[in-house]
């Protein structure tokens, strides 16, 4: 089973050179530590920038230089910043190559939902609606299942949905699924040390198993 | 060249009624008009619909105006963190419409171009959707979406000149551009206010013809929300 770090530096696999990235907040955000030497990527922050470099050395913080995550961050060579609608205009016009982003709930036909429940608590879509009606390729970074210990991945989102038949590939502390254009999550790949019926268990939606399920490298 | 310079924030916000929108500038806590801010609390104008991205804090931004019961109705993208703002919204004492932020942003390009709708696909199949006319084009479906009709917007840039020309410092420039545009009456307050001819007309970001009234702001707190740094 994977811990936080592991789906990041999984989900970094999937990260090519010469790609231009959107990370989400939380578990995305990580991938970026763990972007392999030699492959250079451009991390798209919504709030306005391209090139976002790591976070500033202590007491070189500055206010007016944030990311999506409102977190103190640095430029770096070649970035660029840009107003709110640029932004947006990138990610309409897939300019952008892939979004990684959390989730509440995965549908098996691609649904995800992922910015409130109904009467409990509201975050807000925040840029989420605009990225994954739009981004050709989403990466979902989730806990399979959730803190009731409830499924996550489902035949059909119970929350309000923040889009529809979009998300390409979910990747867990258990497991690496891909969903399949017709409906389903065929499992691709396990954490280590999990086994295919504790993926099935822990998954509600149709779950597709063809072959032996290799076992994750990170 | 006509001179935009006034006094203070609140000779700037002095005509703003209850019962007015008004867009606030930033992203966050970056980028947000701390002095006019200030000035609408002094004022205590009450029933404002704010069109802002986010709504502060609790204690810091527009977080302040939601504490002083000053505003009726919030259209925002991120609740986030801000606990007050999420309690008066599950509580139903606030009226909050929540739209993804790209719509946000592309509805206050829309009234700045001079255009009355757009088409975008964020929100399609949610119920962002529901209520809206919709339009397939090549084979993918869109939403229409309304330009924003806002009274006054409020923006806050670095530096601006006394004819109301601004350029804005790093990701503080974020939904400040699109708002200026986008105001009946756009108020922009600047960390440093220059004579006009003292900008370079090409590193211009907002033309002053969007800007109607500018002043040098002071006293920015500049607050951090997320405070990250790695060690030397």
């Amino acid at each position: 089973m994977l811990d936080k770090n592991g789906i990041a530096k999984r989900i970094a696999k999937e990260v090519k050179d010469g790609m231009y990235v959107n990370l989400g907040i939380g578990i995305p955000t990580l991938v970026a530590n763990y972007i392999p030497e030699g492959i250079n990527v451009v991390l798209q922050s919504e709030n306005g920038l391209l090139g976002m470099g790591p976070f500033p050395f202590e007491g070189e913080e500055d206010a007016d230089l944030i990311n999506a995550g409102k977190q103190t961050i640095t430029t770096l060579a070649g970035s660029s910043i840009f107003d709110s609608a640029m932004s947006f205009g990138m990610i309409r016009a897939q300019k952008v190559d892939l979004t990684i982003l959390g989730a509440m709930e995965v549908s098996e036909n691609g649904d995800i939902a992922n910015w409130k429940i109904p009467g409990k608590m509201v975050k807000g879509m925040g840029g989420a609606m605009d990225l994954v009606a739009s981004a050709q390729n989403i990466i979902v970074a989730m806990q399979h299942v959730n803190k009731a210990g409830e499924s996550k991945l489902l035949p059909n989102c119970t929350l309000p949905l923040t889009g529809v038949h979009c998300v390409k590939k979910i990747v867990t502390e258990l497991a690496v699924l891909a969903v399949l254009e017709n409906g389903g999550f065929q499992l691709l790949e396990r954490a280590p040390g999990v086994s295919v019926a504790e993926i099935q268990a822990a998954t509600a939606g149709k779950l597709l198993i063809e072959g032996d399920i290799p076992e994750m490298q990170l | 060249m006509i001179n935009k310079v006034v006094k203070d924030a609140d000779t700037a916000i002095k005509d703003i009624q209850n019962g007015q929108t008004i867009m606030l500038g930033g992203f966050g806590l970056c980028g947000i008009p701390e002095n006019c801010i200030q000035a609408l609390l002094r004022k205590k104008v009450t029933d404002l619909t704010c069109i802002s991205n986010n709504a502060g804090v609790d204690d810091f931004g527009i977080g302040l105006l939601l504490q002083q019961r000053q505003v009726k109705k919030m259209i925002s993208s991120y609740v986030g963190e801000n606990a007050e703002f999420e309690r008066q919204l599950l509580s139903g004492e606030l009226e909050v419409e929540l739209i993804p932020q790209g719509t946000l942003a592309t509805r206050c390009m829309a009234a700045g171009y001079g255009m009355p709708v757009i088409y975008t696909p964020a929100g399609v199949g949610t119920e962002v959707a529901i209520g809206k006319e919709t339009r397939v084009f090549n084979r993918k479906e869109y939403l229409m979406e309304y330009a924003f009709d806002a009274e006054f917007a409020i923006v806050k840039a670095w530096k601006g000149d006394t004819a109301g020309n601004l350029i804005y410092k790093s990701t503080a420039r974020n939904f400040n551009p699109v708002m200026a545009m986008a105001g009946k009456i756009t108020i922009a307050e600047v960390e440093i206010l220059v004579p006009a001819g003292e900008l370079d007309p090409d590193q211009i970001h907002t033309p002053g013809i969007y800007v109607h009234r500018i002043f040098q702001g002071g006293n920015y707190e500049k607050r951090i929300e997320q405070r990250t740094v790695r060690i030397k």
